[in-house]
């Protein structure tokens, strides 16, 4: 095709150009689904950025798009971006995906780095976190500390990184609390203010007294502070400032060893695509201080659990599971498997005890 | 002391005059944000207006310049024939999306099978799905004298939810790992909507827009319907006595506009875009109403009015990455462009006199 010979060759002009004139310096793209000051999702990958700046100082440089679009608009960010000369590119969202691929195509001397997605090539690699041994966390506490029993849950879209979480943090909390129930609401975004506010406000209405969420936005935790005597949890991001209210404890995604790292491999030549799923062990998942508002016993099983994911010695999908229809999906001591026909990564059930369905 | 003063009739040097200066002063007062946001006006005018056009990389950015406009130009001609009636059809967004739904779909259904049909059945049910959706508020407006602004507006809620579901249910790639989003029509070759030239990126769904200004035009000014809505909206009495039929007006402008907005969303969805995802909708439809009113409701004015805007979002994306603009500034940027555009528009109707006051 000539329209992709004339752009390779535009690339190639300008990587010899900035060879010959800038060599000491990496360019480093990034492309955000929503505003840095979401106090969420982007903005953590925007902290990560900012941390490969700081490690790396004049050596880099970094620039970024945020509130792309999915879709056509964020293939032309992202050709924009490697047209002016990046070297690597971050894509920090699932859709992403195509655009990266069809991007990195035309590129093939930039290096591209898609979140959350499952498309390899190349030159493009693929990272995500294990947020749902965060999850199992979370359902540890919430369970010890609903009066209520009811555990009100704000998903954003069905897909399996959220069911995950849903799962991992029913099967925790019902460990602990038979008696437990989760309602779930669907938001359908990832960051509306106004929309998570009045999914919390729904689910605080119908009893629930612990609100875990799957969306960015800090608005369930200001729902959560109006109602009063409701507690809540940091999502993406630690969200300390609601820490003398309802927040208890967060999941935190910790991009910045990972961005230092994948940066670092450029500059040494040494970069090569691989998938990467990291989650506490590896500190891609934190988990944020967890308040004095947590009884200390339970504060301390909470630490516990953390160290045994942490290291490797407790899995958060350990079996006896069965799925919602009642069917056995992990046998006695099975741990999940990540990919595989009902593995975690393309998840897409329910766990037996969780009322309600999926949404299609 | 200045006054204003009606004038006996519109200017209309003055009509033609008012987009110019409005876009003079965004630029001004544009470039004082950047000013305050630390930046080079200059550069960053610059940046937003010359380079996409005439800089390094334009030739990648001058196709790409239809590829964003093309869309925005098919919707906003038919929401100006509307708009010239009186007519508001505001939930664009929402007849882009079921479009899109439905081209996609009547090509997905075909899958894999590779036939020179697949592709104008696509364009029809586009089509046609838009058409649908706005003839519900056009029904119930002429059946119940419901306000067709309300109703169509809140119709593209319904449609995004229905785009949710479609993504994760029925369109659902059956190879996609669990993950939302239909399969990739670029992968798939009897329904893809390539590029007619490559490298131009002229796809049909441009074609089709620059078809739709010359009918415009030629309907506003050589036929009698097009006479008919103009005189609705200019002199609504008049419009009576002259035995112009309203309700057939009214399923005229929001059947025709809700089937362009049709028309753009498959063209999108088959070309650039590519598939069905929850976040399809990228605001097209709503932007398309600034691109009418830019263009003063004209067709040949709505034509450059759309290639205007595109401009502001590739120049604006530019300036985000290459000057580190927050993202912010560039929508208060367009915004302005639309609130300058609407407080000259004074001009064309009222003349400032300088009065001397009067002695009490």
């Amino acid at each position: 095709m000539k329209f992709t010979k004339l752009l390779a060759t535009a690339a190639v002009a300008l990587g010899m150009a900035t060879t010959a004139f800038a060599d000491d310096k990496t360019k480093v793209g990034f492309v955000y689904v929503g505003p840095v000051g979401d106090g969420g999702w982007t903005y953590e990958h925007n902290k990560g950025r900012l941390a490969v700046e700081a490690e790396f100082g004049d050596k880099v440089e970094t620039t970024f798009v945020e509130n792309v679009p999915e879709g056509a608009d964020a293939e032309r960010v992202m050709t924009q971006m490697a047209l002016q000369g990046a070297d690597l590119i971050f894509t920090t969202s699932f859709g992403y995906m195509d655009p990266t691929i069809n991007v990195a195509k035309k590129f093939p001397n930039v290096k591209f780095e898609h979140a959350t997605g499952y498309k390899q090539a190349d030159n493009v690699s693929v990272y995500s976190a294990r947020f749902y041994e965060g999850r199992a966390i979370q359902g540890h506490i919430a369970g010890k500390m609903t009066k209520s029993n009811i555990v009100g849950y704000i998903g954003s879209f069905p897909i399996p990184e959220v069911i995950r979480g849903i799962n991992s943090a029913y099967i925790h909390a019902k460990k602990v609390n038979p008696d437990v129930e989760f309602k779930i609401v669907w938001a359908f975004t990832w960051f509306d203010p106004a929309k998570e506010a009045d999914a919390a406000k729904v689910l605080i209405e119908q009893g629930a007294d612990v609100i875990l969420q799957h969306t960015d936005s800090t608005a369930p935790l200001a729902a959560a502070e109006a109602a009063g005597d409701v507690i809540g949890f940091g999502q993406a991001s630690d969200m300390a400032e609601f820490a003398d209210g309802p927040r208890v404890s967060s999941i935190i995604d910790d991009w910045a060893p990972y961005y230092i790292a994948r940066t670092k491999a450029v500059m040494d030549g040494a970069w090569e695509s691989k998938s990467t799923w990291d989650g506490i062990g590896a500190g891609m998942v934190g988990i944020g201080e967890i308040t004095d508002k947590v009884p200390a016993d339970v504060k301390a099983e909470a630490l516990a659990m953390k160290a045994a994911i942490a290291d490797g010695s407790y899995h958060p999908f350990t079996g006896p599971i069965n799925k919602q229809d009642g069917s056995v999906w992990l046998k006695e001591g099975e741990t999940a498997q990540d990919y595989s026909d009902d593995g975690l990564a393309g998840m897409n059930f329910f766990v037996e005890g969780i009322v309600g369905d999926i949404p299609e | 002391m200045l006054t204003l003063e009606k004038r006996p009739q519109p200017s209309k040097a003055f009509a033609y005059l008012t987009p110019i200066f409005a876009i003079v002063m965004t630029m001004i007062f544009g470039g004082l944000l950047f000013m305050a946001l630390g930046k080079n006006p200059f550069e960053a005018i610059r940046t937003i207006f010359w380079d996409p056009l005439f800089g390094e990389f334009a030739f990648y950015y001058r196709p790409q310049l239809l590829v964003k406009g093309g869309p925005l130009i098919l919707i906003a001609i038919g929401l100006s024939l509307g708009f010239k009636a009186g007519i508001w059809n505001i939930g664009a967004e929402g007849q882009y999306i079921i479009g899109a739904i439905c081209g996609a779909g009547a090509g997905l259904a075909f899958y894999p099978m590779e036939a020179w049909f697949i592709f104008p059945i696509m364009v029809i049910a586009g089509a046609l799905g838009g058409w649908a959706w706005a003839m519900i508020p056009a029904l119930l407006k002429v059946k119940f004298q419901t306000n067709e602004i309300l109703v169509s507006l809140m119709l593209v809620y319904v449609a995004e939810q229905l785009l949710a579901s479609m993504s994760l249910g029925l369109l659902k790639n059956p190879d996609g790992h669990g993950f939302p989003g239909s399969r990739n029509l670029k992968d798939y070759p009897s329904a893809f909507n390539d590029e007619i030239i490559t490298g131009t990126g002229m796809h049909w769904g441009v074609l089709a827009a620059f078809i739709a200004v010359i009918f415009a035009y030629v309907l506003l000014n050589r036929h009698m319907l097009g006479y008919s809505i103009r005189l609705t909206g200019e002199a609504p009495r008049a419009a009576k006595f002259s035995s112009v039929n309203p309700t057939r007006i009214i399923l005229f402008c929001l059947g025709t506009s809700g089937a362009l907005a049709g028309l753009a969303g498959m063209f999108e969805v088959a070309g650039p875009s590519g598939q069905i995802s929850i976040d399809f909708n990228s605001g097209y439809g709503f932007t398309a109403i600034i691109v009418a009113f830019l263009g003063r409701l004209h067709p040949v004015g709505i034509f450059f009015a759309g290639l205007l805007m595109a401009l502001t979002y590739i120049g604006g994306e530019m300036a985000q990455g290459n000057l580190g603009l927050p993202g912010a500034a560039i929508q208060l940027f367009q915004g302005m462009l639309l609130f300058f555009l609407l407080a000259v528009d004074l001009l064309t109707n009222y003349r400032i006199k300088l009065s001397r006051k009067e002695a009490v």
